[in-house]
């Protein structure tokens, strides 16, 4: 049967400046360092990383759904063999029928048969700026998404909870971007060239030296795409020979990235220090397979926010454990730089933790900064070997400069060194919106995973077909929201994925809960069974804890 | 019920009675050995060598894992980046002196192009910088909608697909359709992109000479014939050729018209990567394929970056939508990756228009490329490497000193001599340890549209002179 978690037992731990009797008692798996004083966002102590399990008809009824589907989709196949059933999938040319298939049919079978009937609900086009509110094409198809056409008309004014705009920086305001479009006058779109070769600017060398300083190390480099930062930065830290020790969950980049390196490769749970201390112990205590050979390095990959569950690494512990074995820690805050953190420097800041204790710090420029790239920083031995050996600084193009100069005044904003307190706004706008979000979506009665300060909110649904009517309700609310199945997640656990922002207003969130709540109860997806107020809506405030 | 429980337990009885002695003595031995075995204490094969808590925090204790990074000494070249402030435009500010630019990819000087820059400014107010999520969530703009169309109607294709990083391209393509298992012949001279494609799909790579198509016919008739006799296996093995329009690390182009009939005589099929050909060969600029007047439906994929002619950021792939709508799902720097900025996006547009209106450029390219090569034929000490109307010539040294570092300081300090002198140039870049087959060191020269003769002179005597005072 389904656990309960915690948090039935325990109430969250509030993160707001009042001082709470609850924080004494949540002393549950901190072992982590005192905090600061508390400051207006809040210092943390470790989390409650609610990952609370769906009754059984829940999982049965997903299962069944997929296998009802499945069943279809044989049948249809079927029917599409015999030809009683129109084929609309692309066909190899006639000159190269005798080729080997270019795709095995069961390679595609889901895609034909379970993603093609869905897949209005993904790849959306949008034809304004990606802010809180924006504009969607409106399209449809008379051929049950096999093909699309644009009617023309455009849905006005959908609110945006599936972009990655956490501090609210995409935006055209003219006075905000008057330096990019100075930018873009001076320099134009490209740059032609590679680091090493001719396109090192001297504006790249300046947001480098910003980023150090943001993070609080010695020295970065930045590149210009942040899937591409891990994937080439990774084989040139570790090689053969090299252990490196990576989370279940890690983004694709990631795997990626240590596939290329040719080191060999572990996982460990989740979330889950046991797991990685087992691992840890293990693999220097017996070394390389077979061989015995001690290992070269060990490198420890962790994302600081995940992007599927919101969760927050556990930072205090793996930096402990790190320490303990003589590990390297590879920590990936795409999700978390600017997002967390009372000032957003990230999880570094949240934790309390110097940032030289982690070795190599990799971040985006897509999310929190609204523009594009990524960066690697750390001490300056590192950066100057990256300088030398990294793939993307001898191969590949370096950044556009208007990008370039995005991200600049989008880190000084939050830096506060463009003399207005604009960032911190934004900062503190932005966790609030996250627990105010938060604590009203569990109100409800909905199972959501994650931290209590991630504002990645994902609310899990379970049954495909209620992932795609979902969607769908949502959009006729004028709604934007953003479904993840299968395979991107476990096969039971489909979710709607909310990613908050510092421009959404108070009036937008209280729209989107007002339709969640009654989506909720049109679809059923109210599965939580935690004690919840009887009155979703008197209940005003931050402290929304459980009445247990 | 019980009557039939009887009547089975009857039945035993009568055939324990009825069964042969030995039967009797073999079962009692079996049972006896297996009560046995049971309650033995069991063996692990570890046990002999499992250690003590005491010995592992020893072990622990005493391991010393290596740098994380190994030292750099502060001489090394590679660490010396030029400093360009201001753009990299047709006059380049290099570590403070303003030089002419024969070293940035910017082939149609679309760089600092004013219509170029008006419709990213445009683009700029509409949409913002950045567009903060992949393709399947709110990523995909209009703007990428229209780029994809016109792109596959300028390379007059079914499909076209955009990525966001030229170098992600033909790394995410490659894995997307070649997986473990599949077979691809790669040319010797392909650029990192394509090896890291090739590492990221875990296929059987076999490499060819370069340029030599007597050597790929050998390996695919090799190929045949362990094919014939494994025809399962060969039935779903998929076969690819990756080849370059034209050749980053050598400047020269591939022989198309007899890959393609390489293609259909042993049914594989072909990959080609036009980042330094689109833009600037064909009559149009369509690239390779327009070269030779080879039917753009024989090649399966192309792929090119829209970093060098295009002079935007990106890249896309186009062919037919049998093959590109496939890396919709499964190209990963496509699927879980951020999308272009919009504004560079419409930049590439823009770039996309002005190469319709004026197929004249292309024809200036190609003169300015023949004109260059002429006049550095015939430097003492160095030797011209590339296509006459190859965009980005290599210069390398006509008698290598043996070692790979003294022949790159020597083409260094004619960089450096040059630079003195208000000509930029660069050298060419590899990692020397990540290449499969290292191209010697070289000086790369570019032309672009934007230099004129008096500059090609200037450039061609500096280097000439560069050569007799360094090179004895």
């Amino acid at each position: 049967m389904a656990r309960t978690s915690d948090a039935d037992l325990k109430p969250p731990s509030s993160q707001n400046g009042l001082k709470c009797d609850d924080l004494r008692k949540n002393s549950c798996h901190s072992k982590t360092e005192k905090n600061g004083p508390q400051t207006g966002v809040g210092s943390r102590q470790f989390s409650h990383d609610t990952f609370e399990q769906p009754p059984m008809y829940v999982a049965v009824m997903t299962y069944l759904g997929y296998g009802i589907v499945t069943l279809f989709g044989y049948l249809r196949d079927v029917l599409r063999a015999v030809g009683l059933e129109k084929c609309h999938v692309a066909q190899e040319r006639e000159e190269q029928k005798d080729f080997t298939p270019l795709y095995q049919d069961f390679e595609n079978f889901y895609t034909r048969n379970l993603y093609m009937r869905v897949r209005d609900n993904w790849n959306r086009p949008i034809c304004s700026l990606p802010g809180p509110i924006f504009d969607l094409m409106e399209r449809v198809s008379d051929d049950y998404n096999w093909t699309f056409r644009f009617t023309g008309r455009t849905i006005h004014n959908v609110i945006n909870m599936g972009s990655y705009n956490y501090l609210g920086f995409a935006e055209n305001n003219e006075d905000f971007l008057k330096t990019v479009a100075e930018k873009v006058r001076q320099y134009g779109a490209g740059v032609c060239s590679t680091r090493q070769e001719i396109g090192n600017l001297k504006i790249h060398e300046e947001l480098e030296q910003l980023v150090a300083d943001f993070i609080g190390v010695e020295s970065s480099m930045i590149f210009g795409m942040g899937f591409a930062t891990n994937s080439m930065n990774i084989p040139a830290l570790v090689g053969k020979g090299c252990l490196i020790v990576s989370d279940e969950l890690n983004h694709t980049s990631l795997i990626l990235g240590a596939r290329l390196s040719g080191a060999t490769i572990r996982v460990f749970k989740h979330n889950n220090m046991h797991s990685l201390e087992k691992l840890l112990r293990e693999a220097v205590c017996s070394g390389q397979p077979r061989t015995h050979r001690p290992w070269k390095k060990i490198l420890i990959m962790v994302e600081g926010i995940y992007s599927m569950e919101g969760s927050v690494v556990r930072l205090p512990e793996i930096i402990a454990l790190k320490k303990k074995y003589k590990a390297y820690l590879y920590l990936d805050e795409a999700h978390s730089i600017g997002a967390v953190g009372p000032s957003g420097r990230g999880v570094t800041e949240l934790f309390n933790v110097n940032p030289a204790d982690v070795d190599v710090m990799m971040g985006t420029f897509t999310k929190s900064f609204g523009a594009a790239g990524g960066y690697i920083a750390g001490r300056k031995e590192l950066m100057e070997y990256l300088r030398s050996h990294s793939h993307s600084a001898v191969y590949a193009s370096a950044m556009s400069p208007a990008i370039t100069e995005q991200v600049m005044r989008a880190m000084k904003c939050i830096m506060g060194k463009d003399g207005t307190t604009e960032g911190i706004r934004r900062i503190r706008q932005l966790a609030e919106n996250t627990r105010y979000f938060r604590a009203k979506l569990k109100d409800m009665g909905f199972i959501i995973y994650g931290d209590d300060d991630s504002p990645v909110v994902p609310v899990l649904l379970y049954m495909p077909g209620k992932v795609v009517a979902f969607a769908r309700e949502m959009l006729k609310r004028k709604i934007g929201v953003v479904v993840v199945g299968f395979p991107a997640t476990p096969i039971t656990e489909a979710r709607a994925r909310f990613c908050l922002s510092a421009s959404h207003t108070r009036e937008m969130l209280d729209k989107v809960l007002q339709q969640m709540n009654e989506v909720g109860d049109l679809l059923c997806l109210k599965f939580s069974r935690r004690k919840r107020s009887a009155f979703p809506d008197a209940c005003k405030g931050e402290n929304t804890e459980a009445d247990s | 019920m019980a009557s039939g429980q009887q009547w089975v337990l009857v039945e035993m009885v009568q055939a324990f009675y009825e069964a042969p002695a030995y039967h009797l003595i073999l079962e009692g031995i079996l049972i006896l050995w297996i009560i046995r075995l049971l309650f033995s204490k069991t063996y692990k094969l570890h046990e002999t060598y499992k250690l003590t808590e005491r010995e592992k925090e020893d072990l622990i204790e005493e391991w010393q894992p290596d740098l994380l990074v190994p030292l750099i000494s502060k001489d090394h070249p590679s660490l010396k980046y030029n400093i360009v402030s201001g753009p990299p435009s047709h006059k380049i500010i290099v570590n403070g002196k303003e030089c002419i630019n024969f070293a940035s990819f910017n082939f149609l000087g679309l760089l600092d192009n004013e219509r170029v820059k008006e419709k990213a400014l445009m683009s700029l107010k509409k949409y913002g910088v950045g567009t903060c999520g992949p393709r399947g969530f709110y990523g995909t703009f209009d703007v990428h909608l229209e780029l994809e169309n016109r792109l596959a109607k300028f390379m007059k294709t079914e499909e076209a697909i955009i990525y966001s990083y030229g170098f992600a391209t033909m790394a995410s393509a490659i894995p997307a359709y070649s997986k473990r298992g599949d077979m691809i012949f790669v040319d010797e001279a392909a650029c990192f992109s394509i090896q890291k494609g090739l590492q990221a799909s875990r296929s059987f790579i076999k490499y060819f000479k370069h340029n030599d198509m007597e050597d790929l016919e050998r390996l695919l008739k090799e190929q045949e014939l362990e094919d014939q006799k494994n025809p399962r296996k060969a039935r779903v093995t998929r076969k690819f050729i990756v080849v370059e329009g034209m050749y980053i690390n050598t400047a020269d182009i591939c022989p198309l018209p007899e890959l393609v009939k390489l293609k259909y005589r042993y049914k594989v099929r072909i990959f080609l990567e036009e980042s330094m050909s689109f833009g600037v060969l064909g009559e149009h600029g369509k690239g390779v394929t327009e070269h030779f007047g080879v039917n753009i439906d024989d090649i399966d994929l192309i792929s090119a970056n829209m970093e060098n002619a295009v002079a935007s950021i990106g890249g896309f792939c186009c062919g037919r939508s049998f093959v590109i709508d496939h890396q919709r799902l499964s190209g990963q720097g496509y699927c879980f990756s951020a999308s272009l900025p919009p504004m560079l996006a419409a930049a590439a547009i823009e770039a996309l228009n002005i190469m319709e209106e004026d197929p004249g450029i292309f024809i200036v390219l190609r003169e300015k490329c023949k004109h260059v090569y002429k006049a550095l034929q015939g430097i003492p000490g160095l030797k011209l490497v590339g296509e006459p109307f190859a965009p980005a010539l290599h210069l390398q040294l006509e008698k290598s000193s043996g070692s790979r570092s003294s022949d790159m300081q020597l083409l260094r300090s004619i960089v450096d001599y040059c630079l003195e002198r208000k000509v930029a140039l660069t050298l060419a870049q590899y990692l020397e340890k990540e290449e499969r087959f290292l191209t010697p060191p070289s000086i790369r020269v570019v032309v672009t549209v934007k230099q004129k003769d008096d500059d090609i002179q200037k450039a061609v005597s500096c280097i000439r002179e560069a050569a007799s005072v360094l090179l004895k």
